[in-house]
């Protein structure tokens, strides 16, 4: 085997792999995870404005 | 409760400030070698000339501006959405003050004269190792702040964060293989087309991750909190992600079209470029769908006019850089101003939009405010940004198509219909359009200045309390 035919399956293996990467992002079964993952930003939402506003006295944010 | 732990805000906060600083002074440099363009007697000394200011232009406005930005931007968002203070301070505070450092060597060394000749890595040996020395600091920081995260995922900024940073620190060492001869003196470790390959490669990807994976990060957690509702669609973000990865590293050899470079690699380069197209708007229909129905906001939010913009311009620059790839549009569009201006639609419409938007959202947190002293100076700094931007590529874009066809211009004998200089005379009335919309872009930065500084005044630096993950 030749160099190049590494090459070759080097780039289909490549391939496929991004092809199984869209099916397993589009599964139905990973939605729920990946919602979570989504809301990240906003697991922190009201540290913004509670603990700004609450900024001077007894700071402890809100966690929920 | 003083054992409450707070977020790393230091680090953020100096590179946000140096964001402002290190635009003005990149941006004015950009003007200084635009006006040179147009009135050529303004290169007094050889320090100041053009062939030494427009290296200095480049490396300020991509390493320092954009470079600052993206380090003020991921260490933020990388603590808030890992829930948890950024790893190893001393490190932290290394990088900023390393970083200012290179950029201070490079203000130095480029007027001089000291350069390797590889464009956007002109600079040389010892300040490429002190470079690698801080690019390791911030991997390590990035890294090790997700190592220790209280969140069971990384979020989809954060991916891009760090393929950046992966693929920066990847590039910057096999581009900057060089043996040194002397001090500020030192030739590539490659010779002939393979050194040119390997500088395009390493070009075409600092474009794409160091001035879009980085900036793809912002706006994957910018969009999204200046909008107030979750990325218009997840899996899309993953898949945008994986198809930039695989595609990105292919596409630098549109850089060498009918050049010593062989011809199939050069149609390789060409086809990744096409396919690039799919990724990029992709991403940029994720982040501006992101804003379906919310609309309305647009209209009073001028922070969330800087993102959407961003976006769009990131469209735009991202249809026009396949379609030049594409070898036959490149025998005209080459060596012309076309490309200055779709470098500009990307660098200014793109990059510095989704920067200065996200540095408005961050400055005013970062000294506990939830607002910048004045919105209606973003707008106007919005505006006054937009109409130059748009002046700017408009008449590069007409320059460019002009050289092009004027340059290839062949008479009935065969002979060519004009000389260079006669495509020079012709280019100065889009030059000196060029200059306004320069200088326009750079008033706006110096409002942001004046902005900065009138809510930072009277202000005491904040640090946020690290908060437990809420579960929505």
């Amino acid at each position: 085997m030749d160099i190049n035919d590494a090459r070759s399956i080097i780039t289909v293996l490549s391939f496929v792999l991004f092809l199984g990467i869209a099916w397993w992002a589009f599964h139905g079964r990973n939605k729920a995870r990946f919602e979570e993952a989504a809301n990240l930003p906003f697991a922190d939402d009201d540290d913004d404005r509670a603990a700004l506003a609450a900024r001077g006295s007894t700071t402890q944010g809100k966690a929920s | 409760m003083s054992t409450q732990a707070t977020y790393n805000y230091k680090v953020v906060r100096q590179f946000a400030v140096m964001t402002v600083i290190w635009g003005i002074v990149g941006m004015l440099v950009g003007v200084i070698a635009a006006a040179q363009l147009v009135w050529p007697q303004l290169s007094v000394v050889e320090w100041l000339s053009y062939g030494r200011l427009r290296p200095l232009h480049t490396n300020a406005v991509i390493f320092a501006f954009g470079g600052s930005a993206l380090f003020a931007t991921s260490y933020y968002v990388v603590q808030r959405t890992c829930h948890t203070r950024l790893f190893a301070d001393g490190l932290a505070a290394f990088t900023f003050w390393g970083w200012q450092v290179v950029i201070l060597l490079a203000a130095v060394t480029l007027p001089l004269g000291f350069t390797t000749g590889k464009e956007y890595a002109e600079l040389e040996w010892p300040i490429d190792v002190l470079i690698t020395v801080v690019w390791v600091s911030y991997a390590i920081v990035f890294f090790g702040t997700i190592a220790k995260r209280k969140t069971p995922h990384i979020y989809v900024a954060n991916w891009f964060f760090g393929a950046f940073i992966l693929t920066v620190a990847l590039l910057h060492l096999v581009n900057s293989c060089e043996v040194p001869a002397g001090l500020w003196k030192s030739y590539s470790c490659y010779a002939g087309v393979q050194d040119a390959m390997v500088q395009w490669w390493y070009g075409h990807n600092a474009v794409g991750f160091f001035l879009t994976a980085g900036f793809l990060g912002m706006m994957y957690y910018f969009v999204p909190k200046q909008a107030e509702r979750p990325v218009y669609s997840y899996r899309l973000s993953v898949v945008h992600f994986w198809a930039l990865i695989f595609t990105y590293m292919w596409a630098g050899p549109h850089h060498l079209h009918y050049t010593a470079l062989p011809d199939w690699t050069q149609s390789i380069g060409m086809l990744f470029s096409l396919i690039l197209l799919a990724p990029s708007w992709g991403g940029m229909i994720n982040g501006i769908m992101t804003l379906s129905g919310a609309w309305h906001k647009l209209r009073t939010d001028p922070i969330l006019k800087f993102l959407i913009t961003s976006l769009s311009f990131y469209g735009m620059s991202t249809f026009e850089g396949p379609m030049m790839s594409i070898k036959t549009v490149n025998a005209l569009s080459h060596y012309t101003d076309w490309t200055v201006g779709h470098v500009h639609s990307g660098a200014l419409g793109w990059v510095a939009f989704i920067s200065i938007g996200s540095i408005y959202y961050l400055i005013p947190r970062m000294f506990g405010r939830t607002e910048m002293y004045s919105t209606r100076l973003i707008t106007l700094h919005f505006w006054i940004a937009t109409i130059g931007v748009v002046l700017y590529i408009a008449s590069m874009w007409i320059a460019g198509v002009m050289q092009g066809l004027m340059w290839r211009a062949t008479n009935p004998d065969g002979t060519l219909t004009y000389s260079f200089v006669e495509s020079v005379k012709a280019s100065y009335p889009f030059w000196t359009i060029r200059l306004l919309g320069g200088v326009m872009f750079l008033t706006g930065m110096l409002i942001m200045l004046y902005n900065t500084i009138k809510t930072i005044a009277g202000q005491k630096a904040y640090e946020a309390p690290v908060l437990a993950p809420a579960h929505a």
